[in-house]
């Protein structure tokens, strides 16, 4: 880090402080220092900003934070008053532009730091990601209400937000129908009969030869495709879209476990021959083991795949219910705000997904050289 | 590569059996025959009642061998035979002008250009984003992990937002799905090339600093000729996804060209074959186009040197 072009980014975020001041903050709104409580807060904020760019190191951070933390609770503030909220002015948007400078420049300060302690190492490596997206989420919702976007276009998080927390029955409906039932079991039978035929083709090499260059092809088909075809086979509900996610979990599935299942070195093999093991305990005790990080790739990569599956065949005919089916007819009734609601709740079950197939990877995995480090 | 290669020396075949055409292929036509005779297997089986239901509600006599006639070529069946396939696809191809709207050829060809442009659009962001994360630490610590995150998300459940929002602003027709298209396949490009762009060697990257080389030299002449195959890998990849992100971006649309449109047209009306040929058209399309970059892939190769 530079700490000249740290400061000056500091010096303006002060500037810009002092603009608020002096700027209109919306058509007709009344100026800053005619704001009890607010104009102080907003000197102290610009103290704050004037003693991160004085020390213009890593005790520039808790300044730095607290004023930006001051600034934008100053701007959301400043959103209630309707003469600001879709007409705000230059002096509103001067505010906006400290906070986010300000932002920024904390999230380079963590950045550049590197403790020796390995917890903090890694509570800065939380840190640095989530507070940048705090402030995009803050951009988004100040850009959003400042300008006055129509939230037919964009709704702001906020917005979002409250149409999630008032609609959690109709969002758990959705949930059930979609993750529990189309997901979780097509997930369960895609990868399940992936590995298994894997094991076959493992086991006799005539058919591995022939299964994976089908296998490879096969992947790389818009497999989604097949959706109108199950919905016409398994009927509206949840069985169609449960036949599309095996379907599309499958190949990955196959044509990872077959090159996880020759990955044993040949000493393992020979060291298993000389112990006169069986087929069926040089397969437990030794290929399974060594094809688990290729078949926890496949089950990470297959978690978003059956995802997106179940979802388009949603597209094509559901009961009233499911993520996908919401996420169509609300966009067709211009209830945006409904849909960021249904798409952060497929994001957060995405994330927990997938999070929960990496914490059995690093339980089961531990040996590998990737996680020993 | 496949499965047990083990020190065991294999037993000796016949002449035939030990070719390497045959070692390589006999497997492989050994399968796909295989598959094909379940698929008309599966076929006579769904399509059964079906036919044999047609028979009795039009009260005809009927034998066993009508029956089994009548499955092959049922005009909407449960599963199409892959004959019936076949000859619609080619009738679908070659039947009318290349332009006509029952052209599959034309449908494939609006599919086509949302995906190639979408490829480019995508491919290119990809790669800046990569170039942007490899030279900036503050980046690389605070984006990547979003980037990461963003492909937990389900993106094209945002299919459905983007032409909405995209149609409001006035934009409509090919740019919406490539976006879309876009916004699918920038990823593994951006991961990818982000491993490229960090696969030199710490010696050689010691070496361009003894050299004094600026980092836009160490740019050209370190890190783009070691990223080269990270990124043909992942343009395979994402070539397919952005085909992928094609076709779903014309389900919501109710598009009128396009073969997600003919996908959707299919299933309202129940016309099968149309359906499984429509398939076939974004199989052959995927395929093409992983083909088209193996090709210049290979070709880069040789222009760089390598065997």
């Amino acid at each position: 880090m530079d700490p000249r072009k740290f400061r000056l980014g500091l010096l303006l975020a002060l500037a810009a402080m002092a603009l608020a001041f002096a700027a209109p903050l919306g058509h007709g709104a009344p100026a800053l220092l005619l704001r009890p409580g607010l104009w102080q807060a907003s000197t102290g904020a610009a103290v704050l900003f004037g003693l991160a760019a004085w020390f213009a190191d890593w005790r520039a951070i808790v300044p730095g934070l607290a004023g930006v933390i001051i600034t934008a609770s100053i701007s959301l503030l400043l959103l209630r008053d309707p003469g600001i909220a879709g007409a705000a002015a230059a002096g509103f948007w001067a505010i906006v532009v400290a906070a986010w400078l300000a932002a920024a420049m904390a999230v380079v300060a963590l950045a550049a730091q590197r403790p020796i302690r390995q917890e903090r190492r890694r509570l800065i490596n939380i840190a640095v990601p989530l507070l940048f997206g705090a402030t995009v989420f803050y951009l988004w919702e100040v850009a959003v209400r400042g300008f006055g976007v129509p939230a037919v276009l964009l709704p702001s998080p906020s917005a979002a937000a409250a149409r999630f927390a008032a609609s959690l029955p109709v969002l758990a409906g959705d949930f059930n129908q979609t993750f529990i039932r189309g997901v979780l079991i097509g997930y369960t039978i895609g990868c399940g009969s992936g590995l298994l035929v894997a094991i076959l083709a493992h086991r006799f090499e005539f058919l591995g030869r022939g299964l994976l260059p089908l296998g490879n092809f096969f992947s790389a088909l818009p497999l989604v495709g097949i959706a109108p075809i199950m919905v016409m086979w398994f009927g509206f509900d949840w069985p169609s879209k449960a036949a599309v996610v095996a379907l599309v979990t499958f190949f990955p599935m196959l044509v990872n476990a077959i090159a996880g299942l020759s990955a044993a070195g040949h000493i393992e093999r020979d060291l298993m021959r000389s112990y006169a093991a069986g087929p069926r305990q040089s397969l437990a005790k030794l290929y399974l083991p060594a094809a688990l990080p290729f078949i926890f790739n496949a089950l990470k990569i297959n978690a978003t795949l059956a995802l997106i599956g179940a979802i388009v065949a949603e597209f094509f005919g559901t009961p009233t219910q499911g993520i996908g089916f919401r996420i169509s007819t609300e966009a067709g009734r211009m209830a945006i705000d409904m849909v960021w609601a249904e798409i952060a709740l497929a994001a957060l079950a995405g994330m927990a997904f997938y999070g929960f197939v990496t914490l059995a990877e690093r339980a089961t995995t531990f040996w590998h050289p990737s996680y020993r480090t | 590569m496949t499965s047990s290669s083990l020190a065991l020396a294999a037993p000796a075949r016949a002449a035939l059996g030990s070719h390497p055409l045959t070692e390589r292929y006999g497997p492989i036509l050994t399968m796909v025959l295989a598959l094909i005779a379940v698929w008309y297997v599966a076929a006579v089986a769904m399509n059964w009642h079906l036919v044999k239901d047609g028979f009795e509600r039009e009260e005809t006599p009927y034998t066993v061998s009508d029956i089994l006639a009548g499955t092959m070529d049922a005009e909407r069946p449960l599963l199409p035979a892959p004959h019936q396939i076949a000859e619609n696809f080619f009738d679908s191809i070659f039947g009318y002008p290349p332009l006509a709207p029952r052209s599959l050829v034309y449908h494939s060809l609006v599919t086509l250009s949302a995906t190639l442009l979408g490829f480019v659009l995508g491919a290119g962001f990809g790669v800046a984003l990569a170039l942007m994360i490899v030279h900036s630490r503050v980046l690389e610590r605070s984006l990547l992990p979003w980037i990461i995150c963003s492909q937990m998300v389900p993106i094209l459940a945002l299919a459905p937002i983007f032409i909405v929002v995209l149609g409001a602003l006035g934009l409509q027709g090919l740019l919406p799905k490539a976006i879309i298209s876009a916004y699918l396949c920038f990823f593994p490009i951006a991961i990818g090339m982000v491993k490229g762009f960090t696969s030199p060697d710490p010696l050689q990257i010691e070496l361009m600093r003894t050299w004094s080389a600026t980092p836009r030299q160490v740019l050209w002449k370190l890190r783009w000729p070691a990223a080269v195959p990270f990124l043909f890998a992942s343009l395979k990849v994402a070539i397919t996804i952005s085909l992928i992100g094609a076709i779903v971006a014309e389900l919501p649309t109710g598009a009128e060209a396009g073969i997600g449109a003919r996908l959707l047209a299919g299933s309202y009306y129940g016309q099968t074959v149309q359906l499984w040929s429509a398939l076939v058209a974004s199989a052959v399309l995927s395929w093409g186009l992983i083909s088209i970059i193996a090709l210049v892939e290979r070709g880069v190769n040789r222009s760089m040197g390598a065997r």
